[in-house]
């Protein structure tokens, strides 16, 4: 069927800000879907409100809209745009439930624009837990016992019926938000009570747990000529109980016959059709392995996260087909663009093993609950690529950056017998690792299956590679077979080495270095094949490589010069889709120069990783070994590693050592910049002040400079990400525990320890040739400094920095990109104290604020340092030295956190970054601009309403200062003892309402009964309210209220609030 | 151990041998499914050819009873990435390992099984060598270019003897040329009265048994080796509903005046895309078989094309303009692959009904009686 001709003009819905649970595969779909529409001549209009993704990048859509992804806004760029039909099904749950409301408020109907993809009643049959119950009674597909409540009582009654263990599923959230597997009643009165506040219609599925089936997910597409297919299956090597977003999954399934493939796969296609879905759809089942009988999970009528991972893992663009299929096209006469000649309506088929493992952020937040359950806590992923089982989880498990490059923790080997039990039996997010570490310690695989109820097959397989490498240590002398065998099943030089080591530490092949030279001797290298979607039966052209030891190479070498560009890796927090951004820009730049990009990434969800991204790219672990067998294979001119985070940037050393030439800028300045006393002299100087400070590298020493600087003071360990570990501490006493608990400080981990300045902070990103500086803009934080960057609302142009604040900064930035030589981007921090500005850090590689001030300053500033680093001069294009005039708009970066997904997290700003993701909103005023950051942020913000205020005495008299304003706004100041008498004292009336040791009701009570729409809450540090504090805040976020931890938050709100509004004062008394 | 597997090209891989110890020649094709393994194994169809998977992980599952699809297998060698010495699935029995050499079949192992599959695509499908022996490189070839291809397969899986499946439904006569037991199973799953026939069974045979269709099998090798086959279709074309799968839908096109060539290395995997030309709708189908009906040929016949791959445009259904006959080139019995086509049995039985209604016979007892009255007449004469 050819083209529907009816639609002109297609409005597409992305996902909005990254949030566990809906991450980059948003960005890829949305990508993808944007170039296919265009490629039909479709007119594409486009909103999403996360300034940090391709797909909002000007020329992915005809127009894009940053805005707000809310009725109000959706509905009014619809009346702008009056778009024939509304693509929802690939901005995740987010676009789909935007759908959802614009059609139940009749938007749709009145514009006259038509639902694509999926229909309405297909997504309330797949959401709605009743009809999807129904649906699959009706298609006779058997599905778990269970019930819909709306009340914790209904649940306590069903669960007397059919006993413990039960899941509980609140209906339309993502990534299982407020559900989990409960053991008795008080699990479940708690988890049904947040289940329902969680789940926009008040619903919960109560269901029976089927915990330890196997976990087999199947991802299909269909046409609208019924034509239908799936395009991989995948199997979680976690039984069912973990979710599927926080399983380790393989692809194809391994332990499936045919019979049992094929049962499932027909299962698959008769709901899809029933759905009548026209595109892409997730299909999950429980499949019991003593016998044929399964369950229905779920089904995702969309496209999804495990449809990112299914396109990566075959090659075939689920996305653009789903799009492609939108707008009327069928499968049969789409051409499969991998091969391109075959068509789209056919079932990819691997003839490799992918394995993909989840990157959880427990390294950020150490007091985080760790164990898995139905709530997914991932905030990115890996995949990997093999011709075995062992090749492919190795490759994933160097791909993860958690310190270890194959299926060893050294911490585990201290576990006593009777944790790593209890480990085992409850899965967290180290239990493969200690699955080996049950095998190390001569567990028996029955008992190891007995406990985990992971199947037979994988944990074989991990056994196998146990004892290999016992086979490593044992054997006299590393033979060549005996190393081929070893490359054969993953491992990398340095295990090699490592494993040798511990046997004779003085024997030769010991070290990294040596196993690779003698490797290289051996002849040993690997080769590279093509992920071509039809396991070589028809000649493919998609340049889409993983390595192996085999025989045959199928890289096809080109003469044209290439670029090597490094990837960041998972997402994780810190460093997350931003960086895929500059990457994919990078390699745009890179062929426009007249260059081939090639690329070497692993993470399954980014636009990087599409193969039409770039001219080669190779889906492998960004580690030494093998991005060194990359370049050895394809012979660049140079690596760019400025703009994969710190993951590229921590392979520059070893790169260069090895004699790969590092473009842009060196790293040399890259270690200027990194190290503490080499930075401290650069700054001395250019004669640049910066907060007083020093290097400590051991306890002792750290008290004492603390001492001598004074309390408050920074800590954290040198070389960090995201502010990881990072904290400001007011005593001896919280030095001292800090020492303990938060790094392992030694002369090779040294910690940083600076004075603390509570001033403004204000950030610039610029991009430099080695002559001209370009600073694009510069961004001023509303949080004052503790707060990291990244955690802080960004505002440009600054709105409160004087023109001589401005002009410091700007030559600061001049001098050190001067000085450091950079070539490339460089990011600057600054706190300004007292009306003079201090340079906090500097970092000579592409940051996290890049999209968002490319976009809103209109330089393409990726690009342009891509060719400054490939030797192009700015001042030839037109640039000058210092600041781009500022933009009449004023546009805002509002960060968005997921701990609502993350129990026992504290949603306290500090210097630790705890962001998942970032709207944007711009507009005229200041004002204006706000709110749509921080509705897009998804904060409820009513005109009227409570607020509750527990207070730090500090921190009082600013409060009550702040306060006073939405008192006067009408809103209701309800506080506790000390605060409220506090805002009284100043004036205020104020409700006074229960410590949480008063007894109820208390604070807790008021934010559960949604009295309160604002929690105010400021830490007091280092004494037991802090307690009462944390349990006010995970109150709020765990139903949906905004809690704010900084005064200047609430501040800008209130201006917001005030600008937007009216206040009601008497006229003032006629003076006599 | 170890075992080779030599190309007539000269293309040595050189792996671990699984299975019997042993020698074999035959032609080497490759099979794209990521299951199904012992299906493919046990499939007459790969009578005397050497397969190999593309998936580099066989044996995951094990071997069962229950999907055979055949009662032994008639491969003459397998080809793997890498062979899974340890099952896991509920219905795993034992190994391939096991089977492999219960039957004296050679398997290899640690081969680059994708490099394999590239070089028969790119020089089409050759024969191939596969030995656990220790001879020198130049005796294996000689050894190779002497051994002709086999060219009697059909002869050698088709059974021997007739047998009965009952049922209460349609009498069908099922003709095995190396039938799949798939074929057996969708038949009697809808109640049918199977006969299985042997291969060279006359048309006569056939109509003593009275059946109200006929059901052509597939298997192995080329339709052109087995002339008395498309003599005997040819006199029953027009007396029975008739439905041919694969070798079967070859040579009831050979019987009604096309003609059939080789592929060059043939479809054979559970992915291939099937389009029903007259609904446009397109079908994931199972497939194995390396001739093809050519188009050319069935332009002067009393066939219809029905169904072409969507990717080559080969052939894969046909249908009689004037007689209720139908035949397929893939495998809607599937195992392995998907039941998308599962639909073909019903069409099949279907039509035997309409056949049926539209040549009504007289009641059984007249029919009777007037021949029991000409046998009367006989006998007094």
């Amino acid at each position: 069927m050819p083209k529907n001709n009816e639609l002109k003009k297609i409005l597409v819905i992305g996902s909005g800000p990254i949030v566990i649970g809906q991450a980059a595969e948003f960005d890829y779909a949305g990508t993808q879907a944007c170039q296919a529409l265009k490629e039909e001549g479709m007119e594409v209009v486009l909103i999403n409100s996360n300034p940090a993704t391709i797909m909002t990048d000007t020329n992915m859509a005809d127009k894009v809209y940053i805005e707000p992804i809310t009725l109000e806004f959706v509905s009014q760029i619809i009346r702008q745009e009056r778009p024939d039909g509304l693509l929802p099904t690939l901005g995740g749950q987010t676009g789909l439930n935007m759908a959802v409301e614009l059609a139940r408020a009749g938007v749709l109907e009145r514009e006259n624009v038509k639902l694509l993809g999926t229909q309405l009643t297909a997504i309330e049959k797949a959401e709605d837990r009743d009809l999807f119950r129904d649906l699959m009674r009706e298609l006779e597909q058997p599905v778990p016992e269970s019930t819909i409540v709306t009340t914790v009582q209904e649940a306590v009654i069903f669960a007397n019926e059919i006993g413990y263990p039960i899941i509980v599923r609140p209906a339309y959230t993502l990534g299982g938000t407020g559900g989990g597997i409960c053991a008795n009643e008080e699990e479940l009165l708690e988890t049904v009570a947040s289940g329902i506040r969680y789940s926009p219609i008040g619903q919960c599925l109560i269901e029976k747990s089927i915990a330890g089936l196997k976990e087999v997910e199947y991802e299909v597409m269909r046409d609208a000529n019924d034509n239908c297919i799936v395009v991989c299956n995948m199997e979680n090597f976690d039984p069912v109980g973990v979710h599927t977003g926080d399983s380790i999954v393989v692809a194809p399934s391994q332990t499936l016959s045919d019979r049992e493939y094929q049962m499932l796969r027909s299962a698959s296609l008769k709901i899809i059709r029933a759905l009548n879905i026209e595109g892409g759809c997730n299909v999950q089942f429980a499949l019991d392995p003593q016998s044929y009988q399964y369950y229905v999970i779920e089904v995702n009528p969309r496209v999804s996260r495990s449809s990112a991972l299914a396109s990566k893992a075959t090659g075939y663009p689920i996305a653009k087909m789903a799009a492609k299929i939108a707008i009327g096209y069928t499968l049969d006469e789409i051409v499969n663009p991998v091969t391109g000649q075959t068509y789209a309506c056919f079932e990819p088929t691997l003839d490799y093993i992918v394995s993909k493992i989840p990157r959880w952020p427990f390294d950020k937040f150490i007091s985080a609950n760790r164990k898995l359950g139905t709530q997914m806590k991932a905030t990115g992923e890996v995949m990997a690529i093999g011709r075995t089982f062992e090749e492919s989880i190795h490759k994933a498990v160097r791909s993860l950056e958690i310190g270890t490059h194959r299926l060893y923790l050294k911490d585990a080997t201290s576990l006593d017998d009777a944790v790593l039990r209890t480990r085992l039996q409850k899965p967290d997010d180290e239990r493969m690792f200690l699955v080996a570490e049950a095998f190390r310690r001569g567990y028996q695989l029955q008992e190891i299956q007995d406990l985990t109820q992971i199947d037979w097959w994988f944990l074989d397989k991990i056994e196998q590679i146990i004892h290999f490498e016992d086979k490593l240590r044992r054997e006299p002398v590393l033979t060549k077979e005996l190393l081929y065998q070893a490359k054969r099943k993953g491992f990398t030089d340095r295990a090699i080495a490592e494993l040798r080591r511990e046997s004779n530490p003085n024997a030769e092949l010991t070290q990294e270095a040596d196993v690779r030279a003698y490797r290289l001797e051996q002849g040993l290298k690997p080769v590279y094949k093509m992920v071509d979607t039809c396991a070589a039966e028809f000649e493919a052209t998609t340049p889409y490589y993983y390595s192996t030891y085999e025989v045959e190479n199928e890289v096809i070498k080109t003469t044209k010069e290439k670029v090597l560009v490094l990837g960041s890796g998972p997402i994780r927090i810190g460093q997350g889709i931003e960086f895929d951004y500059s990457t994919v820009h990078a390699v745009w730049a890179i062929q426009d120069a007249g260059y081939e990009a090639v690329i070497i990434n692993n993470n399954p969800e980014t636009v990087s990783t599409d193969f039409n991204t770039s001219d080669r790219l190779y889906f492998e672990p960004l580690f030494f070994e093998d991005v060194m067998n990359v370049i050895e294979q394809e012979n660049p001119i140079g690596v760019i590693v400025q703009f994969g985070g710190q993951t590229a940037i921590n392979l520059a050393a070893p790169l260069s050592k090895a004699g790969v030439r590092i473009l842009g800028s060196s790293l040399e300045s890259i270690d200027s910049a990194e190290d503490r006393k080499k930075f401290e002299a650069l700054l001395r100087k250019l004669d640049i002040a910066q907060p007083l400070g020093k290097t400590v590298i051991s306890v002792d020493e750290a008290v004492e400079t603390a001492d001598g600087l004074g309390y408050p003071v920074l800590v954290r360990p040198s070389y960090v990400l995201g502010g990881r570990a990072m904290e400001i501490v007011y005593s001896d006493e919280e030095l001292l525990s800090y020492m303990e608990q938060a790094v392992k400080i030694n002369p090779e981990h040294p910690v940083l320890i600076d004075r603390y300045m509570l001033g403004k902070e204000a950030e610039v990103d610029a991009i430099c040739d080695g002559e001209t500086v370009l600073i694009p803009g510069i961004m001023e934080h509303v949080e004052r400094a503790g707060v990291h960057s990244g955690d802080s609302i960004a505002v440009y142009p600054p709105q409160s920095l004087s023109d001589d604040i401005k002009q410091q900064i700007i030559d600061i930035t001049i001098n050190i990109a001067k000085e450091l030589k950079v070539i490339g981007l460089v990011n600057i921090q600054f706190v300004i104290f007292q009306e003079k500005v201090y340079v906090i850090e500097v970092n000579p590689r592409s940051s996290r604020t890049v999209p968002f001030l490319s976009k809103v300053t209109n330089i393409p500033m990726a690009n342009l340092a891509t060719k400054a680093i490939l030797g192009t001069k700015l001042a030839d294009l037109g640039y000058v030295d210092g600041l781009w005039p500022e933009d009449e708009y004023v546009s805002v970066k509002v960060p968005v956190f997921s701990f609502a997904k993350l129990r026992r997290v504290d949603p306290t700003l500090t210097p630790e970054m705890k962001s998942t993701g970032e709207v944007m909103g711009r507009d005229v005023q200041y004002a204006k601009a706000l709110y749509k950051g921080l509705v897009g942020a998804g904060m409820r913000i009513p005109q009227s309403g409570g607020i509750i205020a527990t207070i730090a005495d500090k921190d009082k008299e600013e409060a009550t200062q702040i306060l006073r304003g939405f008192y006067e706004l009408g809103y209701n100041i309800i506080a506790t003892g000390g605060t409220a008498k506090a805002l009284e004292e100043a004036g205020l009336r104020v409700t006074r309402v229960n410590k949480l040791s008063e007894g109820s009701p208390n604070i807790l009570d008021l934010i559960r009964g949604g009295q309160a729409h604002f929690v105010v809450n400021t830490l007091t540090k280092g004494k037991t309210p802090e307690r009462d504090g944390f349990r006010i805040r995970r109150e709020a976020v765990e139903n949906g209220v905004v809690c704010m931890t900084s005064l200047d938050t609430v501040r800008a709100l209130l201006n917001m609030l005030e600008t937007i509004n009216f206040s009601s004062r008497p006229m003032p008394i006629l003076q006599k | 151990m170890q075992a080779r597997l030599l190309l007539e090209d000269g293309t040595l891989f050189t792996g671990l041998s699984f299975g019997a110890e042993a020698e074999m020649a035959g032609e080497v094709v490759f099979n794209t499914g990521i299951t199904g393994y012992q299906e493919v194994l046990s499939d007459p169809s790969y009578c005397g050819q050497i397969v190999t998977m593309t998936y580099p992980l066989i044996g995951n599952y094990g071997i069962t009873r229950d999907d055979f699809e055949a009662i032994r297998p008639y491969i003459h060698g397998f080809a793997v990435r890498r062979h899974e010495p340890v099952p896991s699935n509920w219905r795993a029995e034992y190994s391939i390992d096991r089977l492999l050499k219960e039957y004296g079949i050679p398997g290899i192992s640690d081969i680059d099984t994708r490099m394999l599959t590239r070089i028969l695509r790119h020089h089409g499908t050759m024969k191939g060598l596969l030995t656990t022996g220790s001879q020198s490189v130049e005796e294996l070839k000689e050894r190779l270019d002497a051994t002709p291809l086999m060219r009697d397969q059909v002869a050698r899986t088709s059974t021997k003897n007739v047998f009965s499946s009952p049922g209460n439904g349609e009498r069908i006569v099922l003709i095995d040329y190396g039938a799949k037991t798939g074929i057996l199973r969708e038949l009697t799953k809808r109640g049918c009265d199977v006969v299985v026939v042997p291969h060279d069974t006359t048309a006569d045979q056939i109509r003593r048994l009275n059946p109200d269709g006929i059901q052509l099998s597939n298997g192995p090798g080329d339709p052109k080796d087995v002339p008395y086959a498309v003599e005997t279709l040819k006199q029953l074309i027009g007396e029975y509903p008739i439905f041919g799968i694969c070798l079967g839908h070859q040579l009831f096109a050979l019987a009604s005046g096309a003609d059939t060539t080789s592929l060059k290395f043939g479809h054979r995997g559970g992915n291939h895309p099937v389009k029903e030309l007259e609904s446009g709708r397109c079908y994931i189908t199972s497939q194995n078989h390396g001739y093809t009906v050519l188009e050319e040929s069935v332009k002067n016949t009393n066939l219809t094309v029905t169904h072409i791959n969507n990717n080559d445009g080969t052939i894969e259904g046909l249908k009689h303009n004037t007689h209720p006959a139908f035949t397929v080139q893939y495998h809607p019995e599937a195992a392995p692959g998907p039941f998308d086509s599962s639909y073909l049995f019903d069409q099949f039985l279907e039509m035997i009904r309409e056949h049926k209604r539209n040549n009504p016979q007289r009641p059984r007892q007249a029919q009777l009686s007037e021949t029991l009255k000409g046998e009367l007449q006989y006998a007094q004469k």
